[in-house]
């Protein structure tokens, strides 16, 4: 229920709207939650509402280090050798 | 976005519950999820199988559908029935039961009841049918609040007569502190929820930690992501040092949205709510400010209800606690089922009964129910 889909602003509606868009899909939704929000940010959209602007770098260094931590266990299974299929059972 | 998009790839987490699988740990741990969201994703990615022997993963209270007491359907059923309002509601709430329906049954009996997205359309909704008065049923945790706040101030600025709410809205950090004031309930770390957290921020979870020295992480919804929290969760216990750490850092800022606070401040106070499963908890909910009393539907449709017992045999009062599995309740999959649910945690799609019965009951079935990989 407090489900929240990150949506990119593609169109600014004053005086307190924009229009969000994620692949085909797209609507308007309200501002009178956020602060600062321009065209090409990323909202979370919860209930008609952005209730927040996307923090990129946040999620670019999650990224890298979520990338960072699967290589450092890639690395771990392969000297390990065999064929670690652990997944499942 | 390119780095959301990659968070997505089946190769990233492959690798990553690959990690969490071969953990170590030494002695038993417990950690919890409070929110239904978290719960959909984990069981939708497989997690309780792939967890590592020692960790236990459990449920709380985090599907608003779930905790809305059956009184609060009855009501909303009685001001249709009445009153003659329209009622607008959030999917979710439609088929969960009160002891006298649900709200589907109040459809096809013949009443309006009209499904929202948004708090938005039931204000327009209303605008639509200025001879009829709309009623919107206001649940959800302080991720929703703010958006119904905004939406009642709304209703006010444009002077809307016909709308008002029905305010069952409630708070997590007093449910945390209840589950934990119980001494049943061993949980040792838990998975906070993200979009709470988006409005809250990590100082109200601070309690846990300091007063509790319970591991804290607020964790996002993708399934990379609570795999992370989960490891976060696993080396803050390990470290000893409980704190409440943020693994969803693209949308929660230490400090919250403050915006969203004040506008759930100005329209809301903090109430004494109850909690199906829990009973009453002091100062968990809100309800509106005399300011808008106004707008309040239990004042302008008083009702009057018969205490009604819960049903009979249905768990959900216990699962919610996290103190029974969903397989442990008497019904689970026999008699309640997604399609004929008998507890409100079997109607919501994210509630604990409903993601175990769409994921997880078959690989169970087949392990013999209640263990955990191990």
């Amino acid at each position: 229920m407090c489900l929240g889909i990150p949506m990119e602003v593609v169109g600014l509606v004053p005086p307190d709207r924009a229009l969000v868009e994620l692949g085909n899909v797209s609507m308007e939704v309200s501002l009178q939650l956020v602060e600062n929000v321009s065209i090409g940010d990323y909202v979370i959209v919860h209930a008609g509402f952005a209730i927040e602007v996307l923090d990129v770098r946040a999620a670019e260094e999650t990224l890298q280090l979520l990338t960072e931590l699967a290589e450092a266990e890639a690395l771990m299974d392969e000297n390990e050798t065999t064929d670690g299929e652990v997944a499942g059972e | 976005m390119k780095p959301l998009e990659e968070l997505r790839e089946p190769g990233l987490l492959r690798k990553l519950t690959r990690r969490l699988s071969s953990l170590r740990i030494p002695a038993p741990l417990t950690l919890m999820e409070v929110c239904g969201t978290h719960t959909m994703a984990i069981h939708r990615a497989g997690l309780p199988a792939l967890l590592p022997r020692n960790l236990r993963l459990l449920s709380g209270p985090g599907c608003p559908v779930c905790v809305t007491p059956a009184e609060y359907l009855d009501t909303a059923l009685a001001v249709a029935r009445e009153h003659h309002v329209i009622l607008a509601t959030f999917g979710d709430m439609m088929r969960v039961p009160g002891a006298t329906g649900d709200l589907a049954g109040l459809r096809s009996e013949g009443y309006p009841v009209e499904v929202m997205y948004s708090p938005l359309g039931a204000l327009e909704l209303a605008r639509e049918n200025p001879q009829q008065q709309v009623v919107f049923l206001a649940v959800g945790f302080e991720t929703t609040a703010p958006t119904v706040a905004a939406t009642v101030k709304s209703a006010r600025e444009c002077g809307l007569g016909n709308f008002s709410i029905l305010c069952a809205h409630k708070l997590i950090p007093p449910a945390l502190e209840a589950l934990l004031a119980d001494p049943e309930i061993a949980v040792d770390g838990f998975v906070l929820p993200g979009h709470v957290s988006v409005v809250l921020g990590s100082r109200p979870y601070r309690f846990v930690a300091e007063k509790h020295r319970r591991a804290c992480v607020i964790t996002g919804f993708e399934a990379v992501d609570v795999v992370q929290g989960i490891l976060m969760l696993v080396a803050q216990l390990e470290r000893g040092e409980p704190e409440v750490e943020i693994q969803y850092a693209r949308g929660v800022r230490p400090e919250g949205n403050a915006r969203a606070r004040a506008l759930m401040d100005e329209v809301f106070t903090v109430a004494d709510s109850t909690w199906r499963g829990f009973g009453p908890i002091s100062r968990s909910g809100l309800r509106l400010r005399e300011e808008f009393a106004q707008y309040d539907a239990s004042t302008r449709f008083p009702v009057k209800l018969e205490a009604q017992a819960e049903p009979e045999g249905c768990r959900c009062g216990k699962v919610v606690r996290g103190k029974v599995e969903p397989t442990e309740c008497p019904l689970f999959a026999r008699v309640c089922t997604p399609d004929n649910p008998v507890g409100p945690c079997m109607v919501s799609s994210e509630g604990t009964c409903a993601a175990f019965y769409r994921y997880s009951r078959r690989e169970r079935g087949e392990k013999g129910s209640g263990s955990r990989l191990g």
